[in-house]
């Protein structure tokens, strides 16, 4: 099995009695109030999908991943995992001491140790991290409107928050051993936002040729406007399987968590927490992660270029297109043909069409999938 | 944000070397160079598999059983 990055699973899920003391000792702490991406970044951190980091980032890292690209022992890590505060909130918290996470409902969720407290410059993190400075980009405007104040240090989650999805939540220390109870010696990780259509089959299904199994791992949490629903993406990815997978060689988990829309640097990361499901190869598709035209279509791919000691594997695919020549779905490299012979899997012409109450034709998407699409009332995010 | 480097000598024949290796490639000094091969070696040298516990595994297959996962 492939070691998770930095050689350790994390595990900060708080149980049985050192549980109870905490429950305890949590109704004395001052509490900050978080919200539900940062609860979701806490459960990361402690079920270990962040591995190797036990707590949210100190100076030190912090600095180290914004201009290198890696945590301060030299460790591959490109987005900052980071909590802030405002500065009168965090006056009241002092370093060395203990502060109580709490859920918009006062809800005790996690323990913090505060171990440091720093400033720091929002349009450097902005344009380190998503390479513009524009607002109109989601990631900027979400920095910006950040509290002034980051505070650090390891936290200890007191319990899982339920979700709609928790038929579908697994602990990468979950999947490593579903992946082992399964014979699966070598895992692509598939990381997707979108309901599917025959160009991610295809992209999917080139990969598991060569790998035991695939891992399809929807991120459930914020999206942007016009995003399809957490729901309609789970369901049209279990009717997809259901119908055209092998059972034992295709498996589907939610990664809860929000999108930064950080383009290449957020591919790192998103292999880096596929490696610590137990991914052995990601696949990294055009514009992975991106938004608008921020980035350039292969950017996501190119990057990885500058990470030799990743410790998994990118499979790098161009865009499938179906071509009425070939009448098959390929892509640029296989194909011979002219534009004018392609069908794009384009997915506004799929959407819109859908909204039409329209089946799209059987080349771009699956009528069972487009089916279970047009059944919700409601697919996209408002 | 400055970058903070450590001073490492090579023998300047090595060093020409490289410079010739990296002429018209993406890499745009011998520090990075070296900098790439030296992580993609220590990388190749660490990282020992995770090993859970007897008891850790049961529970969490009697969980993978009752969510479908496993037959």
């Amino acid at each position: 099995m492939i070691p998770p990055h930095g050689g350790k699973l994390v595990e900060r899920v708080l149980k049985g009695a050192q549980r109870e003391e905490a429950l305890e000792r949590v109704k004395c702490l001052p509490a900050l109030e978080i919200d539900e991406e940062l609860i979701s970044d806490v459960e990361n951190i402690a079920t270990g999908v962040f591995s190797p980091l036990e707590g949210f980032m100190g100076r030190p890292d912090f600095r180290n991943v914004l201009r290198e690209m890696r945590l301060s022992n030299d460790l591959p890590w490109t987005i900052p995992i980071v909590l802030d505060a405002s500065g009168q909130e965090a006056r009241k918290f002092k370093e060395g001491e203990e502060v109580a996470l709490t859920n918009a409902g006062g809800r005790p969720v996690a323990i913090l140790h505060l171990e440091e407290k720093y400033e720091y410059d929002k349009e450097d993190l902005a344009e380190s991290v998503f390479l513009t400075r524009d607002k109109a980009h989601p990631g900027v405007a979400k920095v910006a409107g950040m509290k002034d104040v980051l505070l650090a240090g390891p936290v200890d989650l007191l319990e899982v928050s339920p979700t709609p999805f928790d038929r579908y939540k697994l602990s990468p220390k979950e999947t490593r051993i579903l992946f082992k109870e399964k014979g699966w010696k070598t895992v692509v990780g598939f990381q997707t936002r979108n309901t599917p259509h025959i160009g991610h089959e295809y992209v999917q299904k080139t990969a598991l040729t060569f790998t035991d199994g695939i891992f399809v791992n929807p991120v459930i949490g914020r999206k942007k406007k016009g995003d399809f629903k957490d729901e309609v993406i789970l369901a049209s990815y279990d009717e997809l399987i259901r119908n055209y997978y092998l059972k034992e060689r295709a498996v589907m988990a939610i990664l809860q968590m929000e999108m930064r829309y950080a383009g290449p640097r957020e591919a790192i990361f998103h292999a880096i927490i596929r490696k610590n499901f137990g991914c052995t190869h990601i696949i990294i598709g055009r514009d992975h992660a991106g938004v608008g035209s921020y980035y350039s279509p292969y950017a996501a791919q190119d990057i990885f270029e500058d990470f030799p000691d990743l410790g998994i594997a990118p499979l790098f695919f161009k865009s499938f297109y179906y071509c009425k020549r070939c009448q098959s779905v390929v892509n640029e490299k296989i194909c011979p043909h002219p534009p004018s012979e392609q069908i794009q899997f384009s997915g506004t012409k799929i959407r819109d069409m859908l909204v039409k109450g329209e089946i799209p034709p059987a080349e771009l998407i699956r009528p069972e999938v487009a089916r279970v699409i047009m059944a919700f009332k409601d697919p996209f995010v408002e | 944000m400055e970058k903070e480097f450590m001073t490492v000598s090579i023998p300047t024949s090595l060093y020409k070397k490289i410079e010739e290796i990296i002429k018209g490639t993406e890499v745009t000094s011998v520090a990075s160079y070296i900098s790439k091969v030296l992580r993609e070696k220590l990388s190749q040298e660490k990282e020992a598999g995770e090993v859970f516990s007897k008891e850790d595994e049961e529970k969490v297959k009697e969980r993978l059983k009752a969510l479908g996962y496993i037959d």
